[in-house]
């Protein structure tokens, strides 16, 4: 058995060392907002923090993160970062469908704790290993500025009260 | 909406269809595509609307297909269309909420069960959502649907308070009699309203100007949901007692399963079964990593069959032989067959291409004696149904299919192979399975894009204007397959010349065919995002600009003279071009801006693109600015992500995408090796909307058209080298000898670039 902290739970999984963190969390702690998009770490959709930063959980073996803090996109909003990035991911509608997003709402709230104010290429080099093949980068680049400067040029989505979607 | 073939006028309703929705319908008239049904009548066979009311919890009020409330006065609206990213759930949720009276916030969306009947598109007759459509099938036979649903509620309303219905009015889920101070809520009326006969006249939708909901930037109904990780996409779908499977279908198209050793499989810690089908293996394990590594312990033998040693250059060669010397099929024909003057022409490669939505294929299934459940986000739900009772062996009505939210289509999802092929592996199982293809799976078994090869030419006159205009396409039919009683009876294939028969340019003469080439058995081809238009008007935006060049006029100049019969459109060209300023001063050495314009799926559009091409061959977009009317925009968010994204698909296409074929496989396998843009790769992209009362256009697929041959023209401006293959080749955009060793010197022992 593995212990693994994940969101501030300990769980205990039977797994293989080996076994890539991606796969722990999907089908063995149930947590599936993480997304599997390559299985090479080349297009960032299973991106988490360990430890506050960001890795690609599917070439992680769960064999050495015994004592890690393993962060997912479902506790991101106890994060002050994390949540002013879901924000405005709203505020101008960043996602299409959706897939790629847990893993660039993760790699953008790592950028903005560690960089508050990035330029255009501290965004380039944060966010280049994230693939969104429907290509909301336009939108990746403004949310993030957003909530780096309080302020958009880009269109704002208007939202009365709770989202209505929940199929 | 007119349900007879012809109009009162006389016309032809099936070919005024055709022309409003274009090529990829054209096919789909026959399957009784019919504007008069599904969407566009909102009283469906009440028998039909209430079985599948009662099937979805039975609520008090769902007076169709669409639309349930509960007495506790919640709204469900029932999506016709599904959602892989181009927002209609909440374009859908927006026609429906705006005539029903209730706010965005106020609704909850469901995914269709698979009904052809109840959720079948009216252009194409059958539950697809593709061929950007939805909106514009919609536009009318929703507003209907909520309309008639508020006025039976208006109706319960006034009968209990006896007043006239017309005194009443509707806002925000509350029927208002403002006269007596009196309201209830739809909860409280729904069962009242449920009793109502269906209104016996036409209702009366609203005027544009009191529109609440349609013309504004809504935040779609699934964002919170995607930003947060719960949305559900078929590969999330977690089923009581399920297990989970990886397979790997035979790599040669067409190739079957020789043989397989299981022990290696069973070695594996976790792994529960070895299943052998006609042309793959899969393995089931615990959990995906045991199936995974479980697979990855298998030694296949294969027989790679008749295609075991094809190529790309052979099937290139068959291609260009079938140009040349097959039969071709007569796409339009305008004027006279030849032209005078003298005659430019050129020819063009298209690659196949494979789809890649970023959530790999995967279905989970369950089959027991009398039951097949199916959960997978399909563009085809009643299709994939019909496709799962097939291979399970039981009879339609016992399979259920749970339609998800889907991670990308773009065609790909139109397919029901990998249902087909999870049921296969499910029958052989006592519990549930969740199939989940590998990446590299998924790009080596895609239906891709047909490759094509057109040659096209024209004579011009004396200031360089054609006097004729012929366009030969050859490449494969994916309607030939799909559905091929979908072709014309000459065997024509709609989408193979939508924008290519139809250019928006005064051309006096004009002639178009097409040669249809099937590929070699085992290869099959799919729908890929922007269909037909994406392949045609590629060529043809890049060879109105080689007439450009060869008149020694401007691009902008010559286009502007050859639109002067068409000011839509023109009206675009001169607003993208004010807008980049194209006549504002010159260009720094090596950057260029090229423009391409396009008509398709019943939106116009302009793109001008600006790239800066290195030295040593690299490609840097900078900038696009697209001039766009798509006619009423009912979200001008949603379409602007659309125009972005889809501008942003067909540059990453354009710039690094092309299916190759080695010993009769795919040679590429996953994101390393079939390119996609990153985000520091993606340009900025401005979008200038002219505002339309007209009906809604398509807009989904618009942008990934009309991007490549914009950015292949600015290419030209910024080289002077004109590419007629695509993917772009950096080879030929080397400037100098310097630059060229300077690109030789950064690639390493193995043969790899090193990239900064």
């Amino acid at each position: 058995m593995i212990a693994l902290t994940v969101n501030g739970q300990q769980h205990s999984i039977d797994a293989p060392p080996d076994m890539p963190l991606l796969w722990a969390l999907r089908d063995l702690v149930g947590l599936t907002g993480t997304k599997f998009g390559c299985g090479i770490a080349q297009c960032g959709a299973c991106t988490v923090h360990l430890d506050g930063q960001p890795v690609r959980s599917c070439v992680l073996p769960v064999g050495g993160l015994a004592g890690k803090a393993i962060t997912t996109i479902e506790a991101i909003a106890q994060n002050p970062v994390g949540q002013k990035v879901q924000q405005a991911w709203l505020d101008i509608d960043v996602v299409q469908c959706g897939y790629c997003q847990s893993g660039q709402v993760m790699a953008a709230t790592a950028l903005l704790t560690r960089t508050p104010q990035p330029t255009d290429a501290d965004i380039d080099a944060a966010m280049a290993g994230n693939i969104c093949r429907c290509g909301t980068y336009v939108r990746i680049r403004e949310a993030i500025k957003l909530v780096a400067t309080g302020h958009t040029d880009a269109m704002r989505t208007l939202a009365d009260a709770a989202p209505g979607a929940d199929a | 909406m007119n349900t007879s073939v012809r109009d009162a006028s006389g016309v032809d309703q099936s070919r005024r269809r055709a022309l409003k929705f274009g090529g990829l319908t054209v096919g789909f008239l026959w399957l009784g595509g019919s504007v008069g049904k599904a969407l566009g009548a909102v009283a469906p066979t009440p028998g039909d609307a209430t079985a599948a009311a009662v099937a979805d919890g039975n609520p008090p009020f769902a007076p169709n297909a669409f639309i349930r409330i509960d007495l506790d006065g919640s709204v469900r609206l029932v999506m016709p269309f599904v959602e892989m990213g181009q927002s209609i759930y909440t374009g859908t949720a927006m026609l429906l909420s705006e005539e029903l009276g209730v706010g965005l916030d106020q609704v909850r969306v469901e995914h269709a069960p698979p009904d052809d009947k109840l959720y079948g598109n009216a252009a194409l007759g059958l539950q697809v959502t593709g061929g950007s459509t939805s909106t514009r099938v919609g536009w009318q036979g929703l507003r209907e649907a909520g309309a008639v649903a508020r006025t039976l509620l208006v109706s319960a309303a006034a009968t209990q308070w006896k007043v006239d219905p017309a005194s009443c009015t509707v806002e925000r889920g509350q029927v208002i009699h403002s006269a007596s101070g009196r309201q209830l809520g739809f909860g409280a009326l729904a069962s009242a309203a449920g009793k109502l006969p269906l209104p016996s006249a036409p209702v009366k939708l609203k005027d544009a100007k009191d529109f609440q909901l349609i013309g504004k930037p809504w935040r779609r109904v699934d964002a919170q949901i995607k930003v947060n990780g719960t949305a559900q996409f078929g590969i999330d779908v977690r089923v009581p007692g399920m297990k989970i499977a990886t397979v790997q279908a035979c790599p040669t198209f067409g190739g079957k399963l020789k043989a397989v050793d299981e022990r290696p499989a069973h070695a594996i810690p976790g792994v529960l079964a070895v299943i052998k089908l006609d042309n793959a293996v899969a393995v089931v394990g615990e959990h995906f990593w045991a199936a995974k590594q479980g697979l990855a312990a298998l030694d296949i033998a294969w027989d790679h069959g008749a295609n075991a040693t094809l190529d790309t250059a052979a099937l290139e060669a068959a291609l260009e032989e079938s140009s040349r010397n097959g039969t071709p099929i007569l796409g339009r024909k305008v004027g006279q067959d030849h032209g005078e003057g003298k005659l430019v022409e050129a020819a063009y490669h298209l690659p196949m291409l494979a789809h890649a939505p970023m959530e790999p294929m995967n279905t989970t299934v369950h089959v027991t004696a009398d039951l097949c459940e199916v959960w997978v986000g399909t563009q085809v739900p009643a299709r994939a149904a019909a496709a799962a009772a097939k291979m399970s062996g039981l009879p339609p009505e016992k399979v259920l299919l749970h339609n998800q939210y889907l991670g990308g289509g773009f065609g790909r999802r139109l397919e029901t192979d990998s249902v087909e092929q999870a049921v296969l592996i499910a029958k052989q199982l006592s519990y549930p399975v969740k199939v989940i293809w590998t990446r590299e799976e998924d790009i080596r078994h895609d239906l891709c894009r047909p490759m094509y090869y057109d040659r096209i030419s024209a004579n011009v006159d004396g200031q360089g204007m054609p006097t004729f205009w012929r366009d030969r396409i050859t490449g494969g039919t994916v309607l030939g397959r799909w559905a091929p009683m979908g072709l014309t009876k000459e065997g024509l294939d709609g989408d193979a010349v939508e924008c290519a028969a139809n250019p928006p340019y005064a051309l006096p003469n004009l002639y178009v065919d097409w040669v249809r080439h099937d590929m070699p058995e085992g290869l099959l081809v799919g729908w890929w995002r922007g269909v037909g238009p994406t392949h045609n008007l590629f060529v043809v935006e890049s060879f109105i600009d080689e007439l450009a060049h060869s008149a020694g006029q401007s691009p902008l100049a010559y286009r502007r003279a050859l639109l002067k019969d068409n000011p839509r459109t023109l009206a675009l060209l001169e607003l993208a071009a004010e807008k980049i300023g194209w006549d504002k001063g010159p260009l720094p050495a090596r950057v260029g801006r090229g423009i391409a314009v396009g008509e398709a799926f019943g939106s116009r559009v302009c793109v001008i693109a600006e790239v800066e091409v290195t030295p040593q061959g690299d490609v840097h977009l900078r900038r696009a600015v697209a001039a766009l009317d798509c006619g009423m925009a009912v979200n001008p968010s949603s379409v602007e992500s659309q125009i972005q994204g889809g501008l942003m698909f067909g540059f990453s296409a354009a710039l690094f995408s092309g299916i190759t074929v080695k010993q009769g496989a795919i040679e590429q396998s996953n994101f390393n090796d079939y390119r996609i843009l990153r985000l520091n790769e993606a340009p900025k992209i401005e979008l200038y909307r002219v505002d339309s009362s007209e009906s809604p256009g398509g807009i989904g697929e618009v942008g990934t058209a009309i991007a490549a041959p914009a950015l292949n023209n600015a290419i030209f401006a910024a080289t002077g080298v004109r590419l007629r293959r695509l993917p772009i080749d950096r080879q030929a955009l080397i400037q100098s000898e310097d630059a060229m060793h300077q690109v030789i010197a950064s690639i390493d022992s193995n043969g790899t670039e090193i990239t900064a």
